[in-house]
C-alpha cells in the first residue's frame, strides 16, 4: 500500500516527462490525479491504523542483504501524519492554477517526482532509502526553483542545493556510522532504534549526533545555517515555496526525531540543552528578522525559521531526560503538531504570496495597501492564515505551541520564557503585515487588483479549513500521533 | 608455461597487430573497418577474461596474479576501451592515420591490463611504461594543433619523470630486499630507509598513472588539449589499472607498524581538495572535467588507504572506479557528441537544442557528485562505508566537504545548460558517439542498483 503511494506519482512523473504530446491542461489533470491517489491510499492506511502500536502497514522486500539494505516501508503516528500533510499540501500546490506557465509538462513532472520522494522519505524504514529520498528531494527542488523561479532564481537554487547537500552528506556519514556500529551491518530503522547502537560510544557518538544535528538543522533550518532559505523562497514560484516550507522543511525535524532522538537517545540527553538554546535563538532570530523585512515573501520565509524553532524546542525538550515523562511526551506531540500546523498555514501563506506575485510581480509591501477594499476574499484568507500563524487560540498553531510550551516550562522554564517572546514578536509582525498590505489607502497602481478566483479560494479554504479543524477539535490528530509519539529508550 | 592464463592479453596483442596490418592495407576512407575489428578483438578478450573470472592463483612464475581483482579490472578496461572506441570513428574520419589509431589504443589497453595483474615490480614497470608511451602518442595525436601537442608534451614530461622515479624505486627495493616478487616482498623487511625510499618512488609512478597529487598536472592539460575522445580514454582506462595495481601493492605492507596507509590517506585528502579547488572557476568544460577527474582519483585513494583494515576496501575501490569510469565516459561522450564544445558559455540552453547530450552531461555530473540513485552514489556510498569501517572517518568527512564543493562547479555547467537560453544551432557528431552516450547514460542511471547487486560477488582479497 505504502509502496504504491510512492510508485503512483513516480510513474506519473515518468509519463509526464516521457510523453511529449501531453497538453498543459492534461498535464495538470494527470498531476492532480497522481497526487490524489496516494492521499486516498494514505487515508485507507489511516483507517486501519492503531495509534501507539509501533510501525504499521509494514512491507519489506529483500534487496542487498550483504549490506543490510532492503525496501522497507511502514508508518507510525508521526510519519503517517506527516505523509498525510505531504499529500494535502502537494494536492493544493499542484492544483494551484498557474497562469502562463512555460514548459508546463516538465513543471508537473517535477512536482510529481518531488511528491513521490517526499512521501518515500516519510514512509521508508530503511536508512539508505531515507538518504536517497532526502537527496532526491534536493534535486527536484533545485530544478523547480532554478527553472520556474524569478529574479535571482539560479543563484538561489544553487545556494539551496549546495547548503542542503552539505547537510545530507553529513547525515550519510551519520547513517553509515550507525549501521556500522550494529553487531551485523544493517540499515533497518527498527533494528537500529531498538538497539540504539552508539549508546556507550563516548566522543564518536557525540560527533555523529553533531553531524546529524547540523545536517538536519540545515534543512529545518536552524540559526545560523538558515541563510539559504530566504533567497530560495523569495525567488521560487508560490506553489514551489509552499512545498518547500510545507513539506521539505519537515524532513529536517522528522529526521531529528527519527534518527537523532530515537536512534541515539542516550547521547541526545547530553546535547538536548544546547539544541534547545539553538532552537530558542532561531525562534527569536526568525521573528526579529522577519519583523525587519519589507518584502512580503521574505517576511513569511523568516517566520518559517521562527516556527520550526518551536518544533525543534519541543524535540529538545522531549530528549532532555528531565522533568516528567508526561511533560516530555507533551512537548514531542506538540512538535509534531507544529510541523503539521506550520505545513498547512505556511503552505497557505506562500500560495497567497504567489497569488499576489501573479497579479503584480512585486513583493514589496510598501507597494500595496488597502487591498481589503478590492480583494475581500484574499484579505479574509490572509487574515485567517496570519492569525493561525501567530498562534491565535482556536487555530492549529495555538494547539501546537501550547503543547510545546507546556512541556518546555516543565523542563527548561527559562528557555520557554525567552521563547515566548517570539510569539509576541510574531503577533506584531503579522498584524503589521496585514495593516500595510490590506488596510490604509489603496495605491493608484493597484486599483485593478483582482480578487482570488474560485479555484484559488477553494484550495485555500481546504488548507485553512484543516487549520481551523485542528484548532477547535484537535483530538483526532493527537490520537493519530499518539500520546507517546515515538518510543524513546533510555530517557 | 600456462600460456592460456594470459589469453585475454594475448588476444589484445594479436588484435592490435592485426588492426595495424589492416590499417596499412586499407585505403584511408575504409579505415573505419579497423574500429569494428578493434571492437571484435575486445569482445573476444572479454569473453576469454570472463571465463577466467573464478581463478585465484599466481601464474608465470609468480609475476602475474590471476585473481578476482585482475578479472574485474580486465573487464572494466576492455569495457571502457570499447565504449571509447565508439567515440573515435567520426572524430578521426578525416585523419590520415585513422586506422593506426585503433592499434595504438589497443596497445594502451594492453599496458593497462598488464599493470592491473602485475604481481612483480618488473612486470608492473612494463605495464606502466607500455600504457604511458602509448598514452603520450594518443594525447598528441592532432600533431598540427599546438594545444594537442602541448598536452602530449606535458603528459610526456611529467610521465618521463614519474616513470624514471618508478624505475629507480624498483631498483632500490630490489637492492635492499633482493626480490621484486610480490609474494616474497610480503615477507621481506621493507623498513630499511632505502627500501622505504624505493617504495615511495614506486608510489609516485602510481600516482602519475592515477592522476593524483603530486603527479596530477597532466590531467587537466590532457582533458583540454588531447582529442576529446582520447581524453575520455586517458582519464579512465589507465586509472582503472593504476588503482587496482596500487591497492595490490599497498596490501603487501602490513597495516600495523607502518604509516604507509596514513600517507595514502593524506595524499587522498590533498588530491581531492586540490582537484576540486582548481576546478571551481574553470571556464573550459573539458579542463573542468580534467580537474574533477583529479579529485575523483583522490576519492579512489580512500579505499587504498584502508586496505587490510577493512574487508570492504577492495570491493569498494572496484565499485567506485567502475562508477567513476561510466560517469566520466558519459560526460566526455556528451562533449564528443557536441563536437568537442568546450567553453562554458557555449553550453547555455543546450537542454533544448541537444536534449540527449545535455541530459547525459547533467546526469553524469550529478553522478560524479554522488547523487542517488545514479551510479556515483553507489560508488561513493561503499567508499565511505569502507573508509569508516577501516577507521578513517575523518577522511570520509573530508570527502564529504569535497563533494559539496564539487557540486558548485558542476552546477556552473548544469545551470546554464538547463536554465540558459540560446538561439545557436548546435551540431552533433553522429550515430556512433550517440550510441556510446546512450550506453553510458543507461549505465549512469541504472548503475547503482547493478553495482550494489554484484557487491557481494566482488573480490575481497587480492593476490598474493
Amino acid at each position: 500500500m505504502l509502496t504504491l503511494c510512492i510508485l503512483v506519482p513516480l510513474l506519473g512523473a515518468l509519463a509526464l516527462a516521457a510523453i511529449p504530446s501531453i497538453r498543459e491542461s492534461t498535464a495538470r489533470t494527470i498531476a492532480i490525479a497522481v497526487t490524489a491517489v496516494p492521499l486516498l491510499l494514505l487515508l485507507v492506511v489511516w483507517a486501519g491504523f492503531a495509534p501507539g502500536a509501533g510501525f504499521q502497514s509494514v512491507a519489506e522486500a529483500r534487496w542487498i542483504p550483504s549490506l543490510g539494505i532492503a525496501w522497507r516501508v511502514g508508518v507510525d503516528g508521526m510519519s503517517l501524519s506527516l505523509s498525510l500533510l505531504t499529500g494535502v499540501v502537494f494536492l493544493a500546490a499542484v492544483a494551484w492554477p498557474m497562469a502562463d506557465l512555460p514548459r508546463a509538462r516538465a513543471y508537473y513532472a517535477w512536482f510529481a517526482f518531488l511528491y513521490a520522494v517526499s512521501l518515500g522519505l516519510f514512509v521508508t524504514l530503511d536508512l539508505i532509502l531515507f538518504y536517497v529520498f532526502f537527496d532526491l528531494s534536493l534535486v527536484g527542488m533545485y530544478f523547480l526553483i532554478g527553472r520556474w523561479g524569478h529574479g535571482e532564481a539560479q543563484a538561489a537554487a544553487l545556494k539551496f542545493f549546495v547548503y542542503t547537500l552539505a547537510g545530507s552528506l553529513l547525515i550519510l556519514i551519520g547513517i553509515i556510522a550507525l549501521a556500522l556500529s550494529m553487531p551485523e551491518i544493517t540499515f533497518d530503522m527498527r533494528a537500529i532504534i531498538a538497539a540504539a547502537p552508539l549508546a556507550a560510544a563516548g566522543l564518536p557518538a557525540a560527533l555523529v549526533l553533531l553531524g546529524l544535528f547540523v545536517g538536519f538543522g540545515i534543512k529545518t533550518p536552524l540559526f545560523p545555517v538558515h541563510t539559504w532559505l530566504p533567497p530560495a523562497h523569495v525567488n521560487a514560484p508560490g506553489p514551489v515555496s509552499a512545498i518547500l516550507a510545507g513539506v521539505l522543511l519537515k524532513m529536517g525535524t522528522y529526521g531529528l526525531v527519527r534518527l537523532a532522538l530515537q536512534m541515539m537517545p542516550q547521547t541526545f540527553v547530553d546535547w538536548a540543552l544546547p539544541l534547545g538554546v539553538v532552537a530558542v535563538i532561531s525562534i527569536l532570530w526568525g521573528a526579529i528578522v522577519a519583523l525587519g523585512q519589507d518584502d512580503l515573501k521574505r517576511r513569511i520565509a523568516y517566520t518559517s525559521v521562527n516556527h520550526m524553532g518551536y518544533a525543534v524546542l519541543g524535540i529538545a525538550v522531549a530528549g532532555s531526560a528531565m522533568g516528567t515523562q508526561a511533560a516530555r511526551d507533551i512537548a514531542l506531540t506538540g512538535a509534531v503538531v507544529e510541523m503539521i500546523a506550520h505545513g498547512l498555514i505556511t503552505g497557505a501563506l506562500f500560495l497567497i504570496a504567489g497569488a499576489i506575485w501573479q497579479r503584480h510581480q512585486d513583493y514589496d509591501m510598501a507597494a500595496y495597501g488597502g487591498l481589503a477594499g478590492v480583494a475581500p476574499r484574499l484579505t479574509g484568507a490572509t487574515t485567517l492564515a496570519a492569525f493561525a500563524s501567530l498562534g491565535l487560540p482556536g487555530l492549529a498553531g495555538f494547539v501546537a505551541e501550547l503543547h510545546i510550551f507546556l512541556g518546555a516550562f516543565a523542563v527548561y522554564p527559562w528557555l520557554a520564557a525567552i521563547g515566548l517572546l517570539g510569539i509576541l514578536i510574531t503577533a506584531a509582525l503579522f498584524l503589521q503585515l496585514l495593516g500595510r498590505v490590506f488596510f490604509g489607502a489603496l495605491p493608484a497602481a493597484r486599483t485593478g487588483f483582482a480578487d482570488l478566483t474560485r479555484i484559488e479560494l477553494g484550495i485555500l479554504a481546504g488548507l485553512l479549513g484543516l487549520v481551523v479543524l485542528i484548532g477547535v477539535w484537535p483530538i483526532w490528530l493527537l490520537e493519530m500521533i499518539g500520546t507517546a509519539p515515538v518510543a524513546v529508550a533510555g530517557g | 608455461m600456462p600460456i592460456g592464463d594470459l589469453a585475454p592479453e594475448i588476444a589484445v596483442l594479436v588484435g592490435a597487430v592485426l588492426v595495424l596490418l589492416a590499417a596499412m592495407a586499407l585505403p584511408q576512407r575504409r579505415h573505419g573497418v579497423c574500429a569494428g575489428l578493434a571492437l571484435l578483438v575486445l569482445a573476444i578478450a572479454a569473453t576469454l577474461a570472463t571465463a577466467q573470472l573464478g581463478a585465484h592463483r599466481l601464474t608465470f612464475s609468480g609475476t602475474f596474479a590471476l585473481d578476482g581483482a585482475t578479472g574485474v579490472a580486465r573487464l572494466l578496461i576492455l569495457g571502457a576501451t570499447a565504449l571509447c572506441i565508439g567515440l573515435f570513428p567520426r572524430w578521426f574520419a578525416t585523419d590520415r592515420r585513422h586506422g593506426e589509431f585503433y592499434a595504438m589504443v589497443l596497445f594502451s589497453a594492453l599496458g593497462a591490463m598488464a599493470m592491473a595483474g602485475a604481481a612483480d615490480l618488473m612486470q608492473l614497470a612494463m605495464g606502466i611504461l607500455l600504457s604511458s608511451v602509448t598514452g603520450y602518442v594518443l594525447a598528441a595525436w592532432h600533431r598540427d594543433w599546438a594545444i594537442s601537442l602541448e598536452a602530449g608534451m606535458k603528459y610526456f614530461l611529467v610521465g618521463a619523470l614519474a616513470n624514471a622515479l618508478l624505475v629507480i624505486g624498483i631498483v632500490l627495493v630490489m637492492g635492499m630486499t633482493g626480490t621484486t616478487d610480490y609474494a616474497a616482498l610480503r615477507t621481506a623487511d621493507l623498513t630499511a630507509p632505502l627500501a622505504l625510499i624505493g617504495l615511495m618512488l614506486v608510489l609516485v609512478g602510481f600516482l602519475f598513472k592515477l592522476g593524483a597529487v603530486p603527479a596530477h598536472t597532466w590531467v587537466p592539460d590532457v582533458a583540454e588539449g588531447a582529442p576529446a575522445p582520447v581524453a575520455a580514454f586517458l582519464t579512465t582506462v589507465p586509472k582503472i589499472a593504476a588503482a587496482l595495481a596500487l591497492i595490490r601493492l599497498v596490501a603487501l605492507v602490513p597495516a600495523e607498524g607502518s604509516s604507509l596507509r596514513l600517507l595514502v590517506a593524506l595524499l587522498a585528502a590533498a588530491t581531492m581538495t586540490l582537484g576540486n579547488l582548481a576546478a571551481l572557476w574553470q571556464d573550459d568544460v573539458r579542463r573542468l572535467i580534467g580537474w574533477s577527474s583529479v579529485s575523483q582519483a583522490g576519492y579512489a585513494l580512500m579505499a587504498v588507504a584502508v586496505i587490510g583494515l577493512s574487508d570492504r576496501a577492495l570491493p569498494a575501490l572496484i565499485a567506485f572506479i567502475g562508477a567513476y569510469v561510466v560517469a566520466n565516459i558519459a560526460a566526455l561522450a556528451a562533449i564528443v557528441h557536441l563536437r568537442g564544445r568546450t567553453a562554458i558559455t557555449g553550453f547555455a540552453g543546450l537542454i533544448r537544442s541537444q536534449p540527449l547530450a545535455a541530459g547525459t552531461l547533467i546526469l553524469a555530473f550529478l553522478s560524479l557528485v554522488g547523487i542517488p540513485p545514479l551510479v556515483g552514489f553507489g560508488g561513493k556510498f561503499v567508499l565511505f562505508l569502507a573508509a569508516m569501517d577501516g577507521g578513517y572517518a575523518w577522511l570520509a568527512v573530508v570527502a564529504v566537504a569535497n563533494s559539496v564543493l564539487s557540486l558548485f562547479y558542476y552546477a556552473r555547467v548544469i545551470g546554464p545548460v538547463t536554465f540558459g537560453t540560446s538561439d545557436e544551432r548546435v551540431e552533433a557528431l553522429g550515430a556512433p558517439s550517440k550510441a556510446v552516450m546512450l550506453l553510458a547514460l543507461v549505465g549512469v542511471a541504472l548503475g547503482s542498483s547493478v553495482l550494489l547487486f554484484v557487491w557481494s560477488a566482488l573480490p575481497v582479497t587480492a593476490l598474493p
